[in-house]
């Protein structure tokens, strides 16, 4: 992309690990080059009443592409991203063809810096074609710069399986990232096993299927020493469980999304499928739990599990549409609706500790000093907005909130010391 | 009454309007000629996204019956397969010109999706494990009729079998206890729901132990595929466990009547012949099902002049 000269971003707070600080920061030929007062010189920005914090990084990302391009395609994905202040994106591997060979990772690269609207970083599959049968070339796509392994969509069932990429993957500094769901426990359910599923008469979806997985990782995490991440938490008991493996110092680390910690379970009641998510939503105390395992640091990321799907795809019955709900443009009002946290940690769970867990700490979430690549976001934390379907630069609809009131909105997103989004408008 | 999705949404008077409204269907049906122009002009199609035949059938005759035009889309002949969205479909339909749809489906909530998407009426006949209110109706008028009570104050209801994953079940616990019943479940722990606690009834896993104060026994059908899915060992246990044999007909009170949804699967749950049972109300069920029916579907599509079309039914 083509430098466009010296901006400053002029009146914003500055939040990155070390807190709060009122600067401008100037920007030029891709990196930070001067942070401090009344910066003068270039193109300037206004920031007032902004926070300006690095690129937020999102570890769950679902482009569709390649495969299912009605959905999504990774230009569409990426501006999502950038109009929610991202600017980097883990893409998942359940495309078609899957994320298990190094030419669809180089495509899906590719087409992310075609885009060149976010970084997209490709995750790799755990297992070939995400069948829990045999491992992925796991060393060949370390190679090709994978860093973070996950079969997302589906877990690896096989306890033998899952341990052996574990013992492989410590040799290669690799992430694997559990999708945790024993496949057994949730044949055909679509929502929280819970009073409502039981009069609503729909196939309960059990807390402790998620959890065992969770157990089981964390004691292979044990036995073999690989790092683990897990994907989607959305129970009390998983929180706790995370909470004690970090307590014995096991490198493990947890998201949630935005929506099991704004959503809960009853929200089905309504039949519209665009409540239905893999996980399911949880009760009101799981909520609670989930909530607090972000305040106190057992959950380490807010990632959005941004799923899109067309329309008529959606407008099925509830045992046939598919899972998932959008998530990229969204995430920061809501987290910010939902979550009495300072700023400081908000910019920690949503850029500085996923950029670690994504392995690209050296270009994301780091802290805003001169040499530092330009990837930031300029976001009002206060601002309220209402979420206008038509207005999504998604290719697809199934979010949850319209209508919804959210509170705190992206103004400017900068990647790479280009503006992506620029007064709440996509620049390309 | 826009539409019958629920009985919970239908509610205690709606149940009740329905079922004396029911009473004048039966007496149409005892005509001669059993058909009244009621709804001349109005089309009600059936929308059956898993088989039935009983539920269809005495859908289409009600509706016959009254006069109504009638149409059926069955999931087999339909663009369902080839990649059309359950809304596309309904619109479809819906641009045809219709005024009610009778709606069975194997998912949970399609009837409150598919009203979401049409202007017409929609009557539940059957949504996954969820409701299935026109049997209830049925059943409760059959009880009234049999009895020859109004209410059922006093009286205890008994569900045997599969709760777990039935819509009978989940629309006539609602609806006997709106009438005034005392409900209680028998089945193993793996045929009831996971959070059964919070419903109002009693649960009991011994058919044996609650006979003696049953006034209505209910048994429900047992799917074979149950037993693949592990929810009960084999035919044979669940039969000697909670099957109605001879010695446990002889524990009922002998005033106590029988009941069954259909389709009956002898030597399961019913392993005596129903026809030998003094006090069975299985085939009053079957033939209770037009008027019920009638009595709906009256309801919903008559309209504005509900009250002078009730006449010229009745006269």
């Amino acid at each position: 992309m083509t430098p466009t000269g010296r901006v400053v971003l002029r009146g914003g707070r500055i939040v990155d690990s070390r807190g709060e600080r009122r600067a401008d920061v100037a920007v030029d030929d891709g990196v930070v080059v001067e942070v401090g007062e009344q910066l003068a010189g270039g193109r300037v920005i206004d920031a007032t009443d902004c926070v300006v914090a690095p690129g937020f990084v999102d570890l769950h990302a679902h482009l569709r592409e390649p495969g299912k391009e009605e959905a999504e395609t990774i230009e569409t994905g990426s501006r999502a991203g950038a109009m929610g202040g991202y600017t980097a994106l883990v893409a998942m591997p359940n495309t078609d063809p899957p994320h298990d060979s190094v030419a669809v990772i180089n495509f899906v690269r590719e087409q992310g810096k075609r885009a060149g609207l976010v970084d997209v970083v490709p995750s790799g599959c755990i297992t070939l074609g995400r069948n829990g049968e045999a491992l992925a070339p796991l060393a060949e796509l370390a190679s090709a710069g994978v860093r973070i392994f996950t079969d997302d969509g589906n877990g690896v069932q096989d306890e033998l399986l899952m341990r052996r990429a574990m013992e492989y993957g410590t040799g290669l500094g690799i992430t694997l990232a559990q999708h945790c769901e024993v496949a057994t426990l949730t044949k055909g359910a679509v929502m929280n096993e819970c009073q409502c599923c039981t009069s609503l008469g729909l196939p309960g979806w059990p807390s402790i299927a998620e959890e065992l997985m969770v157990f089981r990782d964390i004691e292979l995490a044990r036995l073999t020493g690989a790092r683990v991440h897990f994907l989607h938490l959305s129970t009390a008991r998983s929180v706790e469980l995370v909470r004690a493996a970090k307590r014995d110092g096991l490198p493990i680390t947890a998201e949630v999304t935005p929506h099991h910690l704004a959503l809960d379970e009853t929200r089905l009641a309504t039949f519209d499928t665009v409540y239905k998510v893999n996980p399911p939503l949880r009760s009101p105390a799981d909520i609670a739990a989930l909530r607090a395992g972000v305040i106190d640091g057992t959950i380490d990321a807010i990632a959005t599990d941004h799923a899109p799907h067309p329309r008529r795809d959606k407008e099925l019955s509830l045992d046939q549409a598919p899972f998932g709900m959008l998530g990229l443009e969204t995430a920061l009002g809501v987290a910010l609706g939902v979550l009495q946290v300072d700023l400081t940690h908000l910019v920690r769970v949503m850029s500085i500790n996923p950029a670690r867990i994504a392995g690209i700490a050296d270009r994301h979430g780091r802290d805003i000093d001169t040499g530092a690549p330009a990837n930031l976001v300029v976001f009002d934390p206060t601002v309220a907005w209402q979420v206008a379907p038509d207005s999504l630069a998604s290719k697809s609809r199934n979010t949850p909130y319209v209508g919804m009131t959210l509170r705190g909105k992206v103004r400017h997103t900068m990647f790479n010391g280009t503006f992506t989004v620029l007064d709440g408008a996509a620049q390309r | 009454m826009k539409h019958l999705r629920s009985i919970d949404e239908l509610g205690h008077d709606g149940l009740v309007r329905l079922l004396n409204l029911t009473q004048h269907m039966v007496e149409v049906n005892r005509r001669p000629i059993p058909k009244v122009p009621a709804l001349r002009g109005r089309t009600v199609v059936s929308l059956f996204f898993e088989d039935s035949t009983r539920t269809r059938l005495s859908f289409e005759t009600a509706a016959k019956r009254l006069s109504a035009d009638t149409m059926t889309f069955s999931v087999s002949t339909s663009s369902v397969n080839k990649g059309e969205s359950l809304r596309d479909t309904v619109e479809t339909i819906t641009d045809m010109g219709v005024d009610a749809f009778v709606v069975r489906h194997k998912s949970t909530g399609t009837p409150w999706q598919i009203s979401e998407w049409t202007t017409a009426s929609v009557v539940n006949a059957g949504d996954g494990w969820h409701q299935h209110p026109t049997q209830a109706l049925v059943d409760c008028f059959t009880v009234r009729e049999a009895l020859g009570v109004e209410r059922f104050d006093g009286l205890t209801l008994t569900i045997v079998g599969d709760i777990k994953h039935s819509r009978v079940a989940r629309s006539n616990i609602s609806a006997f206890s709106m009438l005034g019943a005392k409900v209680v479940l028998v089945a193993p722990p793996t045929l009831l729901p996971p959070d059964v606690a919070h419903w109002p009834v009693e649960v009991s896993h011994r058919l044996d132990d609650v006979l003696a104060r049953t006034d209505i026994l209910y048994m429900l059908r047992l799917q074979s595929e149950r037993m693949t899915q592990g929810h009960v060992p084999n035919l044979r246990e669940y039969a000697e466990l909670f099957g109605l044999d001879a010695k446990r007909v002889a524990k009922l009170p002998t005033r106590a009547v029988v009941m069954h949804p259909g389709p009956m699967n002898r030597g399961v749950e019913m392993l005596v012949d129903p026809s030998s049972l003094p006090n069975s109300l299985i085939h009053q069920q079957v033939s209770n099902g037009v008027a019920v029916r009638m009595a709906v579907l009256f309801d919903l599509l008559a309209g504005e002049s509900s009250a002078a079309n009730l006449q010229q039914v009745t006269t």
